[in-house]
């Protein structure tokens, strides 16, 4: 069990890489920095895997419990004399442990963040090869190996809070990596303050929690929500995972939090591979799909976060049918799916949520990192309308690139065809009219995926060439550090799907049958309870079967095809000045999408205030100068008027001091006494002597006065 | 010849009386300190020597009034006064001096400052 | 040694600065070095004071005060005042916080301080001292001699060394914080008096007084109580600051020389929340569970959280923007205070210790740029990451500290303080989360201000030309922040002997609060369940039966 227990190991590799680049970076070799921290990636990869499988074994013989290992007690003392009272009134103990824990959740996510995190690292080294701060980039994303892989391993939520923070920490130095540009760091500081919007939520949800089950350790509260003493619908329940669902908001970009991450675009392409795609984004999904015992026991919650997740993943989709730099497209592409993944979540398919993560990291990093060898290759280029006709000018990269966008679109046997079929599948199958409206916003989300997606690659690869000539002079087939990750995400992408081919295809499920332990239980628990609406999980088996789901499984093609279809028709012969469809049919909404609906700057108006409505400065700028002018005015104003109150009574007093006191009591009876003194004085001239005389005639005086009297 | 001799108290008292006022006439008319500082002195030793005799005649009367071998007490006061004479000339000398550094001059007329 | 470790930490500033006195002015080099070896020495003295009070943590002592030096009343009997000296867990990281930040500090003024050195190291050495002497004193007569002797010093670092308009500052600082003392001065004649008259001696003594104050209230009803309750928070409040108390604070700080600054925010506003632990929670008990006066207090501190975070957003001077987030900082740990939670308390204490050492940096990462170019208008720079790269990754590190930052000492002390106030059953007729979620919005702000701050300082390309040839940190300023940075990792990655040595004091304050006899004995078996951490369950549900009835020694009210 040697990967197993030095489990810990996997997420400090990464640590360590971070850290030999923080002390040493600047000293080294470019070649040793991509030693180190590539190599130290690929340790983790090894024992992931390592780690995953000896799991399986582990689990077959300890009744598929989640593995545990805990380094320490991180929070609070292990003699439990930091107490409090959770909501039924017995006493709890604050701790947290800096522990780690496997499941197959954390297995599936282990094994894709640390696989697609290790080709993006070799992709780098070609991609980075000839910008400055080298050691700093590897450092970073070394930093943010290790963040994410606390995330995912952690066995409690403030352990996670820990990773849920750090990625957002390696996310805004990312963004921000090429500091000098303004709208970089603008960027990185969305990102963060967004992503801190959520955390502010999570923190509270978590408080919620550990009022309610005493204990923020995964086993403790999944236990403790699945051991019926909660009703359905418990409203402190509701309120934990709504805030929850808060955090996971702000870190996956869903509506209203989505902001930060088309602007994350700002960042090095490997970045927006890895972080703003593949996977710290899923963080949010992770999270509600480790979080599923509690959030089945709130269906407000589960509705609010089906709802959330089909607006986002059509609103997204409809920005990205316009946008023009080809990062943006796969952004909002990025939001949409995201999307996708918490509607699937939202209606209680957890499995086929967490699938979806899976293969759309493959592709979805795939496109990143394709789009990163055309911008390579076009110089820095990233407005579509700049490019076309690369498609036998960098053929590997056009193939996978291919390859990814079939499977994001949805075509089968592609990895996207799987895992989004599932997802409406699912939804479909709920009760009720408006899931059946969730479905068909979900449908209409595939539709225009497929049709942004192969606009990109009409744009893009065929078409008239649109460049300058220097560009197109310049146009070269990436480096074999690069074109060899692509090579291995294009299998992925067309092969990860398989893992789960549906029962009615004649498959087995095995992606879904291996996360049983974590998502079926409750399942169970709900059915003994006759809780039939929240069983979509359960009910899986039985209905995979119906002659529907070949008709869903039928459309969903076609919508694929149509948008295919629909794309080629208006792209293939792109030329410079074409016309976008949309723009011809209806300006107004053209400029509406292409300005993203407007939200960032009804954004800037009404909440950050970076934007004034004629004087009037609203949000929290407004807020901070409203603050600092009551701050020095008012506060500020009450404290100096005290002293000057004091400074003026001090006045008065020296007044009546100088005049009355002074004046009339105590020098008054001095001139008095001169005046009246002055008569006398006239004796006095000064000579001693003379004194020593009047002196002596008195003393004689005296004398014969006795004498003679 | 024995009347010529015997010297009683009241020659000791009249010498007193006129080194006495020897001394009042000189610190009331001489104009420099330093002769005002010797008249007091004379004045100090007039009163010593009128200390001293009327110890010496004091002695001679009977131990009931007071008298005695004893009766040390005038002579034990001049010599207090001596003391006391020295010390009086040491500071006067110090402020004549200070006081001669801050206006060169000697002169009790020319220092009027001490009045209204 | 060990029987005078405490007066041995607390006169070694002292030492040095009498010894300066015989030194010449001229001879600047040697003052400073004079002054940074008693400056480290104090800080080396203090060392051994970790072992052995850790030792006594280990063993389970139970007594309050450890290291007492001195019984009561030995110094001037007549009055009943003595020269008594003690720490608790509290104390004890606060001294140690002092020692630190004093030698820090003095180690960052070698180029800063140009003119007049040797008045410098010498009051610098004196504040040292009596800012020592608060945190050790258990005579309420010493504790007033340190409290105002300590004001002195800082009122001649600011009102010499300072900006432009030192003298304003130095004064208003001065004068707030005595208007301030001359109420606590009426309070503890009170204190003295009543004690008098329930026991029929004159005494200052702490300890004896914990035992009679809480009576006040039932002997002179609630107005007086809380009248008295008043006299002490102002002085504390004020010097916290807490809002509407802060203003003296931002002009104190921005007018400071750097080390002052450091000083100012890192151990000076930490005597406030000191004043409301050691003497406001166990004097005026009653006063505090009265909900008019709970309610005030924890709205005063959520409004410092969220307004000192929204004044600093918008400051336009580095300092002050610093200064104000230290007022948002202070309010996080003034609500662990009144919170009244175990939790809250303890993470409030721990959150001092990191204020000082994240606000701290702070200011002398402010010092550094502002030597260089003398101004700290934030506009005028930018881009500084290009020249100066070390310098903005430590200001980086120490950012993310101060904005809670997971695995910094940050998140630690605000996590426990938020958890601390959110579990609280009933806080002024609210429940605990209801204040929490008031409090969370500061987190957020935290790092709106600071990094925004950070890119219009660092990022970007250098434009104004001034700043080109800045030199980065020279080898003496890393050293500054290196003990800073480690113990900002220390606390963040494992905290626990911190919990450790705070968790005795604080169940003890708590339970003398609550009015509580029956409490867990909190330190019997510190060391004899080392192995309960592989638990797999942390809910460890402590039954009635296994409390221990013996409630705190310096707990129990005393008999009328």
């Amino acid at each position: 069990m040697l990967f197993l227990d030095h489990i810990y190991l996997i997420p400090l590799l990464p640590a360590f890489g971070a850290a030999m680049m923080f002390f040493f970076g600047r000293r080294v070799q470019k070649a040793t920095v991509s030693a180190v921290c590539v190599g130290v990636v690929v340790l983790a990869f090894i024992m992931a895997c390592g780690a995953v499988l000896q799991y399986t074994t582990w689990a077959d013989a300890n009744h598929h419990q989640p593995y545990q290992k805990i380094l320490y007690t991180w929070l609070g003392t292990e003699t439990g004399h930091f107490n409090f009272l959770t909501k039924d009134g017995s006493q709890a103990v604050f701790q947290a442990d800096a522990g780690f824990l496997l499941d197959p959740l954390s297995s599936i996510w282990l094994l894709f963040v640390t696989g697609v995190g290790m080709l993006i690292h070799i992709y780098s080294i070609g991609y980075m090869g000839h910008e400055g701060g080298y050691y700093r980039f590897f450092g970073y994303l070394n930093l943010f190996m290790f963040a994410m892989l606390t995330l995912v391993l952690a066995n409690n939520y403030v352990l996670m809070f820990v990773g849920w923070e750090g990625v957002g920490l390696c996310s805004y130095l990312l963004i921000g990596f090429y500091f000098h540009r303004k709208s970089a760091s603008d960027a990185a500081n969305k990102a963060f303050i967004v992503n801190r919007i959520g955390d502010a939520g999570f923190i509270l949800g978590m408080f919620f929690i550990a009022w309610y089950f005493g204990s923020l350790r995964y086993t403790n509260v999944i236990a403790a929500a699945r051991s019926g003493h909660f009703q359905i619908g418990d409203p402190i329940i509701t309120a934990a995972t709504l805030l929850l669902f808060v955090g996971a908001c702000g870190k996956s970009a869903q509506l209203p939090l989505y902001v930060w991450l088309p602007d994350a675009m700002e960042g090095p392409t490997p970045v927006s591979a890895l972080i703003h795609a593949a996977t710290m984004v899923t963080a949010g999904v992770y999270m509600v799909a480790r979080s599923n015992a509690l959030f089945l026991l709130a269906p407000t919650s589960m509705k609010t976060v089906a709802i959330v997740g089909a607006l986002t993943a059509i609103f997204a989709a409809s920005i990205g049918l316009v946008q023009n730099d080809i990062k943006r497209v796969l952004a909002y592409s990025t939001v949409s799916q995201l999307g996708y993944m918490f509607l699937a979540l939202g209606v209680g398919a957890f499995a086929a949520g967490v699938f979806h993560v899976f293969t759309h990291s493959f592709f979805k990093a795939l496109l990143f990192l394709g789009a990163g060898a055309v911008i390579h290759s076009m110089s820095g280029e990233q407005d579509m309308r700049n490019m076309g006709d690369l498609a036998h000018r960098i053929p590997i990269t056009y193939r996978t690139m291919l390859v990814a966008t079939l499977a994001i679109a949805g075509i089968p046997p592609f990895a996207g065809f799987f895992s989004k079929d599932e997802i409406l599948w699912q939804a479909w199958t709920r009760e009720g009219t408006a899931y059946h409206i969730l479905w068909f916003i979900g449908y209409a989300t595939a539709l225009m995926t497929a049709f942004y997606m192969f606009r990109l690659i009409y744009l893009t690869f065929f078409g008239k060439p649109r460049m300058s000539h220097e560009v197109e002079h310049h146009i070269h087939e990436c480096p074999h550090s690069m074109a060899v990750p692509l090579l291995i995400l294009a299998v992925c992408s067309l092969s990860a799907g398989w893992l789960s081919w549906p029962p009615s295809l004649g498959g087995s499920a095995r992606f879904e049958k291996f996360l049983d332990p974590v998502f079926a239980p409750e399942a169970q628990v709900l059915q003994e309870e006759g809780k039939a609406a929240q069983l979509a999980a359960g009910e899986r088996e039985a209905e995979h079967t119906s002659p529907s789901e070949y008709l869903l499984m039928f459309l969903s093609v076609a919508a694929a095809g149509v948008g295919w279809f629909m794309a080629r028709r208006s792209y293939e012969n792109a030329d410079k000045g074409f016309t976008e469809p949309i723009q011809a049919i209806s300006p107004p909404v053209y400029n509406t999408l292409l300005n993203k609906y407007y939200v960032d700057e009804a954004y800037d108006y009404a909440f950050t205030g970076r934007r004034k409505i004629g004087d009037v400065r609203l949000g929290v700028m407004g807020l901070g100068e409203a603050s600092s002018w009551f701050d020095a005015n008012v506060v500020d104003g009450a404290v100096n008027a005290a002293g000057w109150i004091t400074r003026l009574t001090a006045t008065i007093s020296k007044w009546w001091d100088t005049w009355i006191i002074d004046g009339v009591g105590v020098n008054g009876p001095a001139i008095l006494a001169r005046m009246l003194s002055y008569p006398a004085r006239l004796f006095e001239w000064g000579l001693v002597q003379w004194y020593a005389l009047v002196m002596t005639a008195g003393l004689v005086g005296f004398v014969f006065y006795y004498v003679y009297h | 010849m024995d009347a010529m001799l015997h010297i009683s108290t009241l020659h000791y008292l009249v010498l007193g009386a006129a080194l006495f006022l020897l001394g009042v006439i000189g610190v009331l008319t001489r104009r420099n300190v330093v002769i005002v500082l010797m008249s007091i002195e004379l004045i100090l030793n007039a009163v010593n020597l009128n200390l001293v005799a009327l110890s010496r005649y004091w002695q001679g009367m009977p131990a009931r009034l007071g008298g005695g071998a004893q009766a040390l007490h005038g002579q034990v006061f001049a010599i207090f006064v001596i003391t006391d004479a020295a010390a009086e000339a040491a500071v006067g000398l110090g402020i004549l001096i200070a006081f001669f550094r801050n206006k060169e001059t000697v002169n009790v007329d020319e220092v009027n400052l001490l009045k209204w | 040694m060990q029987a005078h470790i405490l007066s041995v930490i607390l006169f070694t500033p002292l030492v040095g600065a009498i010894l300066l006195l015989f030194v010449p002015k001229e001879n600047k080099d040697a003052i400073r070095w004079i002054g940074n070896i008693f400056g480290l020495a104090g800080f080396l003295v203090s060392l051994p004071l970790v072992p052995a009070f850790w030792a006594l943590v280990k063993s389970g002592d139970t007594t309050p005060f450890k290291f007492v030096e001195g019984t009561a009343n030995n110094w001037i009997p007549s009055i009943g005042a003595g020269y008594v000296l003690g720490i608790d867990g509290i104390s004890f990281l606060l001294v140690m916080l002092t020692t630190l930040l004093g030698w820090v500090s003095i180690l960052s003024s070698w180029t800063a301080i140009e003119n007049r050195v040797k008045e410098y190291y010498i009051w610098f050495l004196v504040l040292q001292t009596g800012m020592l002497g608060v945190f050790m004193a258990l005579d309420f007569f010493l504790f007033f001699v340190f409290w105002e002797a300590m004001l002195v010093p800082m009122y001649l670092l600011i009102g010499i060394w300072g900006g432009p308009r030192k003298l304003y500052a130095a004064i208003k600082f001065f004068l707030y914080t005595l208007a301030g003392s001359v109420l606590m001065l009426l309070g503890i004649l009170f204190l003295y008096f009543h004690h008098h008259g329930v026991t029929g001696v004159y005494t200052f003594s702490i300890p004896e007084l914990y035992k009679t104050a809480p009576q006040i209230y039932s002997d002179y009803g609630p107005y007086a109580a809380t009248l008295l309750f008043l006299s002490f928070f102002f002085a504390f409040a004020i010097k916290v600051p807490m809002f509407p108390f802060h203003t003296w604070l931002p002009d104190a700080h921005v007018e400071a020389p750097t080390a002052g600054s450091v000083i100012l925010a890192g151990v000076l506003l930490k005597m406030g929340t000191y004043g409301f632990i050691r003497f406001s929670l166990p004097f005026f008990p009653d006063v505090l569970m009265h909900t008019r006066v709970r309610f005030w207090v924890m709205t005063l501190s959520v409004i410092a959280i969220i307004y000192g975070a929204l004044v600093s957003l918008m400051q336009k001077d580095m300092k002050k923007l610093v200064a104000y987030s230290s007022v948002s900082h202070l309010g996080f740990c003034t609500l662990g205070i009144f919170a009244l939670s175990p939790l809250g308390l303890g993470g409030s204490v721990l959150q001092q210790i990191n204020h000082g050492i994240s606000t701290g940096a702070l200011f002398l990462i402010v010092g550094i740029l502002y030597e260089r170019r003398h101004t700290r208008e934030i506009a005028e720079y930018g881009g500084i990451s290009n020249v100066m790269p070390v310098y903005a990754t430590i200001t980086m590190i120490m950012f993310l500290s101060s904005m809670g930052l997971p695995l910094l000492n940050g998140f630690v002390g605000e996590f426990s303080i938020l958890q601390g106030t959110f579990m609280e059953k009933e806080i002024a007729g609210h429940p605990g989360w209801f204040w929490a979620a008031w409090a969370v919005p500061g987190v957020v702000l935290a790092a709106a201000y600071l990094l925004w701050l950070y890119q219009r300082v660092f990022f970007g390309t250098v434009t104004n030309p001034k700043n080109e040839k800045l030199h980065d940190l020279t080898p003496r300023e890393v050293a500054t922040f290196v003990p800073l940075i480690i113990m900002a990792f220390w606390i963040g990655l494992y905290p626990k002997p911190f919990f450790q040595i705070l968790e005795q004091p604080v169940n003890n304050l708590v339970a003398t609060v609550h009015h509580e006899t029956a409490k867990p004995d909190v330190t019997v078996n510190a060391a004899a369940q080392p192995a309960e951490l592989v638990a797999p369950a942390a809910v460890v549900p402590i039954a009635n039966s296994s409390m221990s009835a013996k409630s705190a020694p310096m707990l129990k009210k005393g008999n009328h």
